[in-house]
C-alpha cells in the first residue's frame, strides 16, 4: 500500500496533480491499513443527563442529603468501586467496567456554565468557549482538514434525519442519514444526475458552486457508503429501538472498507424536571441494550479494539434534587468512555467534590475540550491545536 | 439585467418574491417605483399578532410560571403546553403574514430584525411582544427599536439583565448589546463592557412582563464609557452608541450584506452607513438607498443568495394556492431545515449563507417538491428540541415522539387548475421560457432535461411537472 501510495503522489509530479482521479485521492487520504483504521462513535445523551445518578457516590452523605426522594441506594447501584457505584440499568456498562473496556472521566464541563439546553450543547459541539459564537462544529472542522478536495465527507457520518452543528465544518459537512439504505434511495431520482451532469456553474457563483457540489456529494456518497454497508452488514442481533438500529448500521459500516471515522448518534431527552428516576432507568435501559449488543457485536467482528465509544450529554444537573422528584439544569458531567484498546481503565479522576459547589452545583475538573483534543490527536492522529483553535491537555486515557 | 429580472430580483430581496398577481401590478415600472409601491404597502401600522391576550387572567398564570410561581404541578403543566402551542400558532400566524401581507417589506425586514435580535425565551407573551417591537419598528427609527428591544422583557430575562444588580452586575446584556446588535467586536473595550453593565443595573420586568427601573439595584454613580463620563443609565449607553460612526457602519453593512447575499466592499457601505447616520438612523432611508442603487441590479448580486427556510416556504406558499392544512408541513419543514421562528441557535442568530445547505437539507429541499403532486409521504424525522419540550416526557413514558401531535408525514394540496389559469394567454412553445423565468432567478437550467422529465399529456399537467421540477433544483434554491 505505502508503494503504491508513493507511486500515485510521485506519479502526479510528473503528470501534473489533475491527473489524479479525485477518488483515488481521497482515498489516498486515509491510512494505508484498510479494514483496520480507528473509529470513534459519539454517543450524545440529549437534555442533561443527570451524572450523580449515572455514576452514584454511594459513600457520601451529601448525595443523599440533597436527593431524599432519588437517590439510588448503595445496594441497587453497580458497584465499580468502594465509593461509586453504576446506575442498576447500566449493567452492560458494570461488565465492561470489570472486563477493563470503560473508563469514567467526572466532573467534565467548561468555565462559566451555561444552563440552556441549545447553548450549552451550541457550546459542546462547536467546542467554543461559553463568551464565543462559533458557527461550525468540532467534528466539522476535523473533517475539513480531513477532506479538502476529497470526494465524499463521509469521514464524520450523524446516524439521524438532520445534521448536528458538531458535523458542519467550514468547507465541508459531514452527513446524516438514518440508515444508508433509506438515505439511498432518497438520492435515485434520475433527474437528479441528469441536472447534476448537464449543468456547468460559472466558478464565481460560489453558492450555485455549493448546491452543486453538496448535491454532487450528497448523490456520490449515498451510493457509496450504500455500496459499503452492504460489503459485510452485522448479523448480529440488535434490540428494534432507534439507538440500536443506528448502532447496528455503524458495526456494518466499521467491517466494511469505508473512509469513515467518526460516527455521531443520539439519544434522550434526558430532561428530568419531573420523575427523574423513571425516566433515567427507561433511557438508560435503552442505552444499555443497545451498547451491549453493539460492544458484543464489536468483539465477535474483532474490532472492538479499533473503536471508541465515549458518551456526552450538554450538562449534569443539580445536586439538589426539586420538588417534582427531578433535577433541574446542572453544570459539570461524567463521560463513559468504552474501548478495547483503553489505556487507563476505571475513573480517570476522582468523582465530583459535592462539599465544594459552586451555587449549588458542580465544579468541573476536565475541560471537555482536552477529551476532544486527546481523542483528535491521540486516537483519530488529527491536528487538534488547528481544530479547536487552543492547545490542550492531553489526558492518558488513550 | 433585463427589467422582467430586475423585478423579480427585487421582490425575491425586498419580499419573500413574486405571488400570483406580482406581474400585473409591477410590469413596466422601474426598480425605484416599485420599491417606493413596496414601501408605500408597508407604511400602515402591523396589527399584533396576537395568541394570548395580555389582559386575560391566562396572561398573569402564565407569566407566574415563567417566573416559576406557586401554581400546582397540573397547572404548570397546563401552561406549558398552551405555551407550546403558543409558539407554533405565533409561528404560523407571521409566516401567514409573510406570505399573504402586501407590506412584503416589512415583513422581510422583521425577519432580518428576527435573527439581528436573536432571543431564545421560553415564554410566549415575551416572544408575542418583542416580535410586535421588531415588525411595528421593522421599517422605522432604529433607536427606537434599539430602545424596545432593550426594554422588552423577553431580551432583559434573555440575557440576564433581570439579575444585574449594582451589587452584582451581570454583563450579559451589555455585552452582546454592543458585540451583536450595534458596534460589533473590536470597537470597545472591556472596560466599556463593565461600566454600560453598570449603567443598566435595575433595568427589568415586572410580572406582566412591562418594563419597570429598579432605582434600588441601580448603580446611579459615575461611569466613564466610550470616552464619556457622566451617571449614565441605560438610555444614556443606547445614546453614546448611536452617536458612533462605527454603529451606522455596523448595522449597514449587515443589512445590505443580507440582502446583497455576500459581504459587500467597504466602498459600497461607508456611503450607505454615511446616509443611514445623517438620517438619524432611519431604516426606509437605508434601504432605498440599497434597493434604488446600481449595483444591487448587477449580474453578480442576482440568483447569489441561498433562500433561508422560511424565505423557502413562504416564497414557494406564495407562487402556488394551497389549499387545506397547513400548519403540519411548515412547523415540519421548519425544523428539518433549521430555521424554526423563535428558536434562533444562539444571541448570533442564523447564521446563514452556505449554512443552511448540507447534504440533508439540500435533499430535504431538492425532494419537497414532489410532494406537491398531493399523497403523503415522510421526508425525515426532525430532532427534538430540548427547550421547547422543557422536561415534558417526564413522566409521560408513552409520548417518546414528543411533540405534541405533529405528524411527521407531509401532505399537501395545491390548486394547480387556480394556478395554471395565470399562464393561460402564454402560447404553448413560450410556456418553459415563462415559467421558467418566473420561477428561477439563474439561467444553470437546460431547457432539453426539463423537457424530458415533464408531462406533456396537457397543458396543466405540463405546467403542473414543470414548475416541480424547477423547484427540484438546486438553483431554486437561490434568489
Amino acid at each position: 500500500m505505502i508503494k503504491r501510495r508513493k507511486f500515485i503522489q510521485g506519479s502526479s509530479l510528473f503528470a501534473g496533480s489533475l491527473m489524479v482521479p479525485r477518488f483515488l485521492k481521497a482515498l489516498e487520504a486515509q491510512p494505508a491499513e484498510a479494514g483496520r483504521q480507528k473509529s470513534l462513535v459519539i454517543i450524545q445523551l440529549s437534555g442533561g443527563n443527570d451524572g450523580l445518578n449515572t455514576v452514584i457516590p454511594v459513600r457520601n452523605d451529601i448525595y443523599y442529603r440533597s436527593r431524599p426522594g432519588i437517590a439510588i441506594k448503595s445496594a441497587d447501584g453497580l458497584a465499580i468501586s468502594d465509593e461509586a457505584a453504576i446506575h442498576p440499568s447500566l449493567s452492560a456498562f458494570k461488565e465492561l467496567y470489570d472486563e477493563g473496556y470503560l473508563s469514567v472521566a467526572n466532573s467534565v464541563g467548561y468555565p462559566n456554565p451555561d444552563r440552556s439546553h441549545f447553548r450549552s450543547m451550541d457550546i459542546w459541539q462547536s467546542a467554543s468557549g461559553s463568551d464565543k459564537y462559533i458557527s461550525t462544529g468540532w467534528l466539522g472542522r476535523y473533517l475539513d482538514a480531513m477532506c479538502s478536495g476529497c470526494d465524499h465527507p463521509s469521514q464524520i457520518l450523524e446516524l439521524d434525519d438532520t445534521l448536528s452543528l458538531a458535523l458542519k465544518g467550514e468547507a465541508n459537512k459531514g452527513i446524516a442519514l438514518r440508515d444508508p439504505r433509506r438515505l439511498y434511495n432518497s438520492t435515485r431520482d434520475q433527474f437528479y444526475q441528469e441536472v447534476l451532469d448537464s449543468v456547468k456553474v460559472p466558478e464565481k457563483e460560489a453558492a450555485a458552486e455549493y448546491l452543486y457540489k453538496t448535491m454532487a456529494s450528497t448523490i456520490s456518497s449515498a451510493g457509496y457508503i450504500f455500496e459499503q454497508s452492504r460489503v459485510k452488514p452485522s448479523s448480529h442481533s440488535y434490540p428494534s429501538t432507534a439507538l440500536a438500529q443506528g448502532l447496528k448500521n455503524i458495526a456494518g459500516l466499521i467491517n466494511s472498507d469505508i473512509n469513515t471515522r467518526v460516527y455521531y448518534i443520539s439519544l434522550g431527552s434526558f430532561d428530568s424536571h419531573a420523575g427523574q428516576n423513571n425516566l433515567q432507568t427507561r433511557l438508560f435501559r435503552e442505552l444499555n441494550d443497545a451498547v451491549k449488543a453493539f460492544t458484543t457485536d464489536l468483539k465477535q467482528s474483532k474490532r472492538f479494539d479499533d473503536v471508541i465509544i465515549f458518551t456526552f450529554s450538554e450538562f449534569g444537573r443539580r445536586v439538589n434534587q426539586n420538588a417534582s422528584n427531578g433535577t433541574d439544569h446542572g453544570t459539570a458531567n461524567n463521560m463513559f468512555f468504552i474501548s478495547g484498546a483503553l489505556k487507563q481503565k476505571g475513573m480517570i479522576n476522582p468523582l465530583p467534590d459535592l462539599a465544594d459547589l459552586q451555587d449549588g452545583d458542580l465544579k468541573y475538573t476536565i475541560d471537555f475540550r482536552d477529551i476532544y483534543a486527546t481523542v483528535l490527536h491521540s486516537w483519530l492522529g488529527a491536528d487538534d491545536r488547528s481544530i479547536l483553535g487552543r492547545s490542550s491537555e492531553y489526558l492518558q486515557f488513550i | 439585467m433585463s427589467p422582467a429580472k430586475n423585478q423579480l430580483h427585487l421582490l425575491w430581496r425586498a419580499g419573500f418574491g413574486p405571488d400570483l398577481k406580482s406581474y400585473e401590478n409591477f410590469s413596466a415600472k422601474s426598480p425605484a417605483e416599485i420599491f417606493d409601491k413596496m414601501l408605500l404597502s408597508s407604511s400602515t401600522q402591523p396589527e399584533m399578532l396576537k395568541v394570548f391576550s395580555p389582559d386575560s387572567g391566562e396572561f398573569r398564570d402564565v407569566v407566574r410560571e415563567g417566573l416559576k410561581g406557586g401554581i400546582t404541578t397540573q397547572q404548570r403543566a397546563a401552561f406549558r403546553q398552551k405555551n407550546r402551542e403558543g409558539f407554533k400558532e405565533l409561528n404560523l400566524l407571521w409566516l401567514d403574514q409573510m406570505v399573504n401581507s402586501d407590506a412584503q417589506l416589512r415583513e422581510k425586514m422583521a425577519l432580518f430584525w428576527h435573527g439581528h435580535f436573536a432571543c431564545r425565551v421560553n415564554n410566549i407573551l415575551y416572544q408575542q411582544e418583542l416580535l410586535h417591537i421588531i415588525r411595528e419598528n421593522a421599517l422605522g427609527d432604529f433607536r427606537t427599536l434599539l430602545t424596545a428591544v432593550s426594554r422588552s422583557a423577553a431580551m432583559l430575562a434573555f440575557l440576564n439583565n433581570q439579575q444585574n444588580r449594582k451589587k452584582k452586575p451581570n454583563e450579559n446584556f451589555a455585552r452582546e448589546l454592543m458585540e451583536l446588535f450595534t458596534m460589533g467586536r473590536g470597537n470597545y473595550s472591556e472596560i466599556d463592557v463593565k461600566e454600560s453593565a453598570r449603567a443598566f443595573t435595575g433595568w427589568g420586568f415586572d410580572l406582566q412582563g412591562k418594563f419597570i427601573f429598579r432605582p434600588a439595584l441601580h448603580d446611579g454613580g459615575e461611569k466613564i464609557f466610550l470616552g464619556e463620563k457622566g451617571n449614565f443609565t441605560g438610555d444614556d449607553i443606547i445614546r453614546v452608541i448611536l452617536e458612533q460612526k462605527k454603529t451606522s457602519f455596523y448595522i449597514s453593512k449587515k443589512i445590505a450584506s443580507f440582502f446583497a447575499g455576500t459581504e459587500l466592499p467597504e466602498r459600497i457601505i461607508q456611503p450607505l452607513a454615511e446616509i443611514f447616520y445623517k438620517s438619524k438612523y432611519d431604516i426606509a432611508v437605508l434601504l432605498k438607498s440599497i434597493f434604488t442603487s446600481s449595483w444591487f441590479y448587477e449580474e453578480n448580486y442576482s440568483g447569489n443568495r441561498i433562500k433561508s427556510p422560511v424565505e423557502w416556504l413562504v416564497g414557494i406558499r406564495r407562487t402556488l394556492p394551497f389549499s387545506g392544512d397547513q400548519n403540519n408541513w411548515q412547523l415540519i419543514m421548519e425544523k428539518l431545515l433549521g430555521q424554526v421562528l423563535f428558536f434562533p441557535p444562539n444571541v448570533a442568530g442564523w447564521p446563514g449563507g452556505i449554512n443552511w445547505i448540507d447534504s440533508s437539507t439540500l435533499m430535504y429541499r431538492l425532494r419537497f417538491p414532489v410532494l406537491l403532486n398531493g399523497g403523503s409521504a415522510e421526508l425525515g424525522r426532525p430532532k427534538e428540541d430540548d427547550d421547547v419540550q422543557m422536561g415534558r416526557m417526564e413522566d409521560d413514558s408513552a409520548s417518546k415522539s414528543a411533540d405534541t401531535g405533529l405528524n411527521k408525514k407531509i401532505s399537501l394540496s395545491v390548486n394547480w387548475s387556480e394556478y395554471a389559469l395565470q399562464f393561460e394567454s402564454v402560447p404553448r412553445n413560450k410556456l418553459m421560457e415563462q415559467i421558467r423565468s418566473a420561477i428561477l432567478l439563474t439561467d444553470n437550467q437546460k431547457t432539453d432535461i426539463l423537457e424530458k422529465y415533464t408531462d406533456a399529456g396537457s397543458r396543466e399537467n405540463y405546467i403542473r411537472t414543470l414548475t416541480i421540477r424547477l423547484m427540484s433544483t438546486p438553483d431554486y434554491q437561490l434568489c
